[in-house]
């Protein structure tokens, strides 16, 4: 077997010896150019004139371009066209693309683009989610509301209530290696793109539409990133399309990467969050009824605001069966970064909400965080059920206004998931939620968008967690430990992950491969997934290769190419391996056959029964290698090259309605987790971490083991230390790794205990393996709630904690919980 | 003003003779000008840890070192340390630990792993996680990457016993 080895990531041996090539290594043409933008000083107002002659003079450059100077569309937006590559007259927010400098250094382009002046009438920005609710500043018109049950009885009803609001910040990606990208003039005005990017398909679109092409005349490569975590799903554009434009404009090649700080302060980020909560339940700990009202933070331009936001709505029950539950989500534009996609894709910001609502109402009954929570889980999978139940059932089918799934015509963007403005200005969205939907279809096991869940894990795997890290012995040793210690105070705390897979834009479930079998046997593999690290390339080279029986060294894993596979979604979503692995199993397993059928004949064997195993192909009596039997069938013409597809199975979603199953399956975690803080300080310390995870049956129980590890550590990171500041004038101060504190080695857990969930996927996904690239993202949330439990310890009150739970945080949270 | 300075050094142990604009990077000069880019650009002001790499045998930040710095001196980088075979070891547990994701700040880490196990450091997983704490790892959680360190010191250290 080659699938389920834990082998090395693909290019570990490049890595190790400094020979992998991210692009900013690539080795580059004689005359090639160099980009900087010049960028806004000021977050809201309108450009009255520009004096650019001291860029223009500044030694080494050889052109500045303004919006005015460009060609074609002036827009790297993956939605709605509302993200100019250079402001056309108006400033949205501090750091916003301005001007476009083109020098022969990339020293000499950045040190003129700091000469440019730029003369604005400076408008107020609206910088907060209580100025743009103010203001009425918003994506969509008015609040996107979904439910089941009549919230409003139920809260009513309850036993006991409670209300409060809490704050999530946003995120800075910080992949290692910043924004970049390359491109190349070719003959006839065609232009290879070679970009750090998740979309590659993307870029080639809106390169396309700068210079005025068709698709097929843009080339986009990305051999890997230095990370990507959702932050070059759509940041990459401006700086290709610049590239492209610059090339077009010089006839050289022309190359462009951010600097740290620049790369900070142009690119969005996770979205912040105000949560407002209002929560019922009885003293036994169920909870009745649940109303979440989301202030999502969308920055100025769309992006991908829209499909965060409804993945934050997604995810606001988490691992819950609440019997009405209500959410209510603003999306508001405001004067800073365009908050875009990162690991979770809003699925975090949903979960920790009611995460932290779990813990509140555990708190003021005084019962265990856990066992409030296994009172309200979903009800356990049946033991060894049908996969997935099919998916007629569930949903009503779409209304005639339905266009989820799909764009309107004259504004498609078919390669994005930022999806469109499908109901702004309407209110359209409103129409369909609240406490007037009908009762959503299914039984009871039903989550507040009518998807039933038929997969639930989480039971058994906390029993087991429970067990593994000794939570009950703990949860004592520490209360008593807490009860002699008065300057230092432990928390300990469990969350639970229940995370759903797919693209919520149902389009997007599809993914093509493109397989060569060459006559000595060797195998090229391309496809449309990207490696940012995760391991992809690896996984999809072990399916490939198992179908043929060989080992991976069998197969050669080239650069994501939209010239070889065409129409490709974003890696994101967590869906590169079960896209891909699909789609590339299909192109292996039609060739597969067509050798099956050429070789069987001449050893009077049938086809069916032709093996493919330990290096070799079995036709009947005889055994031959692998190379000979492509030897044989390249001689009988045999094609040994396919193009595979594979699109998800059985989603239907309508997003207007927020009634469907936008996901083909859940996967699950949990964790534990201890901390220690100082309440004089406020410093704080992880000391212990225990992971228990479902990644169905594992393609590669390292490489999933490594994303666990790595997701955790993030979660973590954003949660507790990772602090965005912005002042008054919508200036982020915190534009670098020397003020912007990502987790250090000496910040992650001392002891950390990390074992994979030994079950299978129950959807007929990829051999049966899960999803693994966001959901342990959330299992940092219980680094989060230890630090709450540990705050806690300190009062009779509730320390009402926001994130980031940094030292001033925890210590404000602290003083909150002594009263 | 002449701007430029003629500097000589030893890289990867040969001798190399350049002219260099006075304010350039040792970083740049290596990755522009020697073609040398296994030491990575992270965040061009000393915090990361990418661009790390080994001067007169002391792990140095080459974003925060001037090219005219290392007159004189002998650098280091990933690509020296995998042809010497000074890495073998730390390399091989990296792969086998799956110590790397993306990679950017393999090099780097390797560089601060090297003086660790170089210097007799030992398999203590806290005196290991102090002495790379200023290498930064987006991806793994650095969990697999003490692990790995931790493999080398460990049998080393039972290699000299």
């Amino acid at each position: 077997m080659t699938v389920a080895k834990p082998l090395p990531h693909d290019a570990a041996a490049l890595h190790v010896t400094g020979q992998a090539r991210y692009v900013d290594d690539i080795p580059l043409p004689a005359d090639t150019v160099h980009l900087a933008f010049g960028l806004s000083q000021i977050a809201r107002g309108r450009i009255t004139g520009m004096d650019l002659s001291a860029v223009r003079a500044a030694p080494g450059v050889i052109a500045v371009m303004t919006a005015d100077d460009l060609p074609f569309a002036n827009d790297v937006s993956p939605s709605i066209h509302d993200e100019p590559l250079l402001a056309d007259g108006t400033i949205h927010h501090a750091g916003q693309p301005v001007f476009l400098v083109i020098a022969e250094s990339h020293l000499a382009a950045r040190a003129a683009a700091r000469l440019g002046v730029v003369a604005c009438d400076e408008e107020t920005p609206i910088l907060t989610v209580e100025e743009a609710l103010a203001a009425d500043s918003r994506f969509e018109g008015g609040p996107v509301i979904w439910a089941k049950g009549d919230v409003e009885a139920a809260l009513a009803s309850a036993p006991e209530r409670l209300s409060g609001t809490l704050r999530l910040g946003g995120q800075e990606h910080f992949y290692l290696e910043g924004q970049a990208a390359l491109a190349l003039p070719q003959e006839g005005g065609d232009m290879h793109v070679v970009s750090s990017t998740q979309h590659p398909t993307e870029i080639q679109h809106k390169v396309a539409e700068a210079l005025g092409l068709p698709m097929h005349a843009v080339r986009v490569e990305c051999r890997r990133m230095g990370g990507g975590f959702g932050g070059k799903e759509s940041q990459g554009n401006a700086l290709a399309v610049a590239c492209a434009v610059a090339a077009r404009a010089t006839g050289r090649p022309a190359k462009m990467r951010y600097d740290r700080d620049d790369d900070f302060i142009v690119t969005g980020k996770r979205h912040d969050f105000r949560i407002d909560y209002r929560a019922g339940f009885d003293r036994e700990g169920r909870v009745h009824a649940l109303d979440f009202t989301q202030l999502c933070r969308c920055g100025w331009a769309q992006d991908l605001s829209l499909a965060v936001a409804d993945r934050a709505m997604l995810h606001s029950d988490n691992a819950y069966r609440i019997g009405a539950l209500r959410v209510a989500s603003h999306r508001l534009k405001t004067n800073t970064q365009s908050a875009t996609a990162f690991r979770g894709f809003g699925g975090p910001q949903g979960m920790a909400g009611v995460e932290a609502v779990m813990d509140r109402i555990a708190r003021h009954l005084g019962m265990d965080g856990v066992a409030l929570r296994r009172r309200n889980f979903y009800e356990a999978a049946r033991a060894r059920g049908p996969s997935a139940p099919s998916g007629e059932s569930r949903g009503a089918p779409p209304s005639p206004e339905d266009v989820s799934g799909r764009k309107k015509q004259g504004e498609a963007d078919l390669t994005s998931r930022g999806a469109t403005k499908i109901s702004s200005g309407t209110g359209a969205a409103q129409r369909f939620g609240g406490a007037h939907s009908p009762p959503p279809p299914g039984g009871a096991n039903v989550t507040h968008y009518g998807m039933e869940v038929t997969d639930f894990e989480l039971h058994a795997m906390t029993d087991r967690l429970l067990e593994t890290s000794d939570y009950a012995a703990r949860r004592t040793a520490i209360a008593d430990w807490n009860a002699g210690s008065p300057v230092l105070k432990r928390g300990l705390a469990y969350a639970p992950v229940k995370f759903g897979i797919s693209f919520t834009l149902t389009h997007l479930n599809q993914a093509g491969a493109l397989v060569h079998v060459y006559q000595d046997g060797s195998i090229h593999l391309n496809h449309g997934g990207t490696e940012m690290g995760q391991g992809l390339f690896q996984k999809v080279a072990q399916v490939t290769a198992e179908r043929f029986g060989l080992p991976v060294e069998s197969v050669k894993i080239t650069a994501t190419d939209t010239a070889k596979v065409p129409n490709t979604s974003a890696t994101a979503a967590s869906s590169g391996s079960d896209l891909n692995g699909m789609a590339a199993q299909n192109a292996a397993d039609q060739i597969r056959d067509r050798m099956a059928a050429c070789l069987a004949p001449l050893y009077q064997a049938e086809p069916a029964a032709v093996r493919f195993e330990d290096g070799e192909v079995v036709v009947g009596e005889e055994r031959m290698p692998f190379a000979e039997a492509a030897r044989i069938c390249y001689m009988n013409r045999v094609s040994l090259s396919a193009a595979g597809y594979y699109r998800t199975p059985e989603i239907t979603w309508d997003r207007l309605r927020g009634q469907g199953r936008p996901f083909y399956y859940f996967a699950y975690g949990c964790a534990v987790t201890e901390v220690v803080i100082d309440t004089l300080t406020g410093e704080n310390r992880i000391l212990r971490a225990d992971i228990l995870h479902d990644c169905g049956r594992s393609l590669n129980p390292a490489l999933d083991r490594g994303q666990i590890e790595g997701g955790y550590v993030q979660g973590a990171g954003w949660l507790t230390t990772e602090e965005l500041v912005w002042d008054a004038k919508g200036r982020l101060r915190t534009h670098a790794p020397s003020t912007y504190k990502i987790p250090a080695c000496s910040d992650r857990p001392q002891v950390f205990e990390v074992a994979l969930w030994d079950g299978e996927n129950r959807s007929e996904t990829v051999y049966r393996s899960k999803a693994v690239g966001e959901p342990p993202f959330m299992l940092g949330i219980s680094a989060w709630l230890a630090l709450a439990d540990a705050c806690a310890a300190c009062g009779p009150h509730d320390p009402m904690l926001n994130a980031p739970a940094t030292a001033e945080e925890v210590l404000a949270a602290v003083g909150r919980a002594r009263g | 003003m002449d701007k430029t300075r003629e500097i000589t050094l030893t890289v990867n142990g040969e001798s190399v003779t350049a002219r260099v604009p006075v304010r350039m990077n040792l970083v740049d000069f290596l990755r522009n000008e020697l073609e040398l880019t296994g030491s990575h650009v992270g965040c061009e002001h000393g915090v990361c840890g990418a661009c790390t790499l080994l001067m007169d045998g002391r792990t140095t930040r080459a974003c925060l070192t001037l090219a005219v710095q290392a007159d004189g001196a002998e650098v280091v980088t990933v690509e020296g340390l995998a042809a010497s075979g000074r890495s073998a070891a730390l390399a091989r547990a990296f792969t086998e630990r799956n110590a790397l994701q993306c990679g950017f700040c393999t090099p780097g880490m390797l560089a601060s792993a090297v003086t660790w196990v170089e210097g007799g450091g030992s398999a203590e997983r806290d005196a290991i996680r102090a002495h790379i704490s200023g290498n930064y790892c987006r991806c793994t959680g650095y969990q697999s990457i003490v692990d790995a360190i931790a493999d080398v010191a460990g049998s080393k250290a039972e290699d000299a016993a």
